[in-house]
């Protein structure tokens, strides 16, 4: 295992494990809290559709599926404030046609035999250092949002109506909020692949959330807990050769099983 | 002085008029209660007050200008405080939110917030929670700490909806203890569906159905009186008392069985 630290996709892959942890553990709490967990889920399905654009025109697949997650994510901030009793029917929509674009998309594309699979279920041993720079410059800009905007966020997430109330803004919030959800699953898609990311942004959340006071603490808590998981789920699947991605839920998985079994018996 | 001003308010969502032809005046000091039956416009007209809504026709003063949102000078306590109880937030975050939309500090909040949140708490009696999480405290204590959070912003109007409607009795009476005391030198306006004990404690009350009839019933204590220890005023007598004076709203068509059921008695 040691040895193995001295490869450079090893390296990679830790780097990339630990900063996409901890955005998805600073924006997972955003979304649980918020109640937007189906909403994420619609995002990381569409953003297929970004990665088939990508790959047919050939430009960097992050930037495609950013934009598309992006503009999904704008799609159903303005029609959460409009339509907000038929937004389950939008995001199923939203989530099936994604993934059809993209599927076209990649048809289109001549000769293009690349494993798709490695979007939906992860590649963390496939990440360059332009990934890299990519998730730090996001991680940068969450916690840039979320040092300067706390208050308001708390405000908006714990009681919209009372926050708008008092002068709060709370499209710009609720929309900002989806918008870096968008951008945390498109960073996830690396490490768990976007079919996986919804768990990357629950399972730690969901931990984090039963041992906290406040959101803050939430949100560091998850992110410790997601680097946790997604440190010994790499080392599983190197020890024992299994799919990166799917380790990571497995193990964040079981590890939510024997907490409740914990935290209920005491 | 009158701090509330309503003349002539209609206000209508779609097609259905909700509100019709309100007049309401709203005196310094006074402890309001707004009643009347499920979707007669109650909360609506509390929005309508706060500027979260605007009114089709007529006009809403509120301390001499026009309702307007964000209003500094309100300090309102929301339905359903009991809803979202699983957020990670202290007691002493709630309350700041009072805060929130005034000039803030760029990280993290100013020592003087805190004092006046503590302080808020102090005159709740919650001071010993605030670090508490909010889902760890009881219904009632909840809605010391949401009244709290609207103190905050040291309103001249405070605006209750259905305080007290998921609270124990002993519960409820402490939070119209709480209004009394507040009621000192803060105007009051609580809308409930608790006849009994809200017109123990406030002094008019206004009965909405689409429209508006009021009564001053600052001088009950010599009108009705309570049956047994527990001050809880007999509800019988009560809408007999407010049937009797002449209420236009309650003489409405779809009331015919309340007047017949009055008249039988």
């Amino acid at each position: 295992m040691i040895e193995a630290l001295s490869f450079e996709f090893i390296q990679h892959a830790l780097i990339a494990g630990i900063l996409v942890s901890f955005a998805a553990g600073i924006i997972g709490s955003l979304i649980v809290v918020n109640r937007m967990v189906f909403l994420a889920g619609g995002i990381a399905h569409a953003s297929y559709g970004g990665i088939g654009l990508a790959v047919f025109f050939g430009f960097p697949i992050f930037l495609g599926a950013s934009m598309f997650a992006v503009s999904s994510a704008l799609l159903i901030s303005s029609l959460t404030l409009r339509k907000r009793h038929r937004i389950d029917t939008f995001i199923g929509l939203i989530w099936a046609v994604g993934m059809a674009i993209g599927v076209i998309f990649i048809d289109l594309t001549p000769g293009y035999n690349v494993d798709m699979m490695s979007y939906l279920f992860g590649s963390i041993l496939a990440v360059s250092t332009e990934d890299l720079y990519f998730m730090a410059a996001l991680l940068a800009v969450i916690l840039f949002v979320m040092t300067f905007w706390y208050r308001d966020i708390l405000a908006v997430s714990y009681d919209s109506e009372y926050a708008s109330l008092r002068g709060v803004n709370v499209r710009f919030f609720y929309t900002l909020i989806l918008i870096l959800a968008a951008l945390t699953v498109v960073v996830s898609i690396k490490v768990v692949g976007l079919i996986l990311v919804i768990a990357m942004l629950t399972i730690p959340v969901y931990i984090a959330e039963k041992l906290s006071h406040s959101l803050f603490s939430m949100m560091f808590l998850s992110g410790l807990i997601a680097t946790l998981f997604t440190l010994v789920g790499l080392w599983f699947s190197y020890t024992y050769n299994l799919t990166s991605g799917a380790s990571i839920i497995l193990i964040s998985a079981a590890s939510l099983g024997a907490f409740l079994l914990f935290y209920k018996g005491k | 002085m009158s701090v509330v001003d309503i003349e002539n308010l209609s206000f209508a969502y779609e097609k259905d008029l909700i509100l019709e032809n309100i007049n309401l005046t709203v005196d310094e000091k006074d402890f309001l209660a707004i009643i009347g039956p499920n979707g007669g416009g109650k909360s609506t007209l509390l929005k309508l007050i706060l500027g979260m809504l605007k009114p089709k026709k007529g006009s809403i003063k509120v301390l001499g200008k026009a309702a307007s949102k964000n209003p500094s000078h309100i300090g309102y306590v929301p339905q359903n405080t009991n809803v979202n109880t699983d957020f990670p937030i202290k007691v002493i975050e709630v309350v700041l939110m009072g805060h929130v939309g005034t000039k803030n500090p760029l990280f993290g909040y100013g020592k003087d917030e805190i004092a006046c949140a503590m302080g808020a708490l102090a005159q709740v009696g919650m001071q010993d929670f605030s670090q508490s999480k909010i889902g760890s405290l009881s219904g009632g204590q909840r809605q010391r700490v949401m009244i709290a959070r609207a103190l905050c912003a040291h309103p001249q109007i405070l605006i209750l909806d259905e305080p007290t409607s998921s609270i124990d009795i002993k519960g409820q009476k402490e939070i119209y203890e709480l209004l009394k005391l507040l009621n000192q030198s803060i105007t009051i306006i609580v809308v409930s569906h608790d006849i009994s004990v809200i017109l123990e404690y406030a002094t008019k009350a206004a009965h909405i159905n689409k429209r508006l009839s009021y009564h001053d019933i600052s001088d009950k204590k010599e009108t009705f009186h309570t049956h047994n220890e527990g001050e809880h005023f007999c509800e019988v007598e009560l809408l007999q008392m407010l049937g009797s004076e002449g209420c236009s709203t309650c003489d409405h068509d779809d009331h015919k069985e309340d007047t017949k059921w009055r008249e039988a008695k």
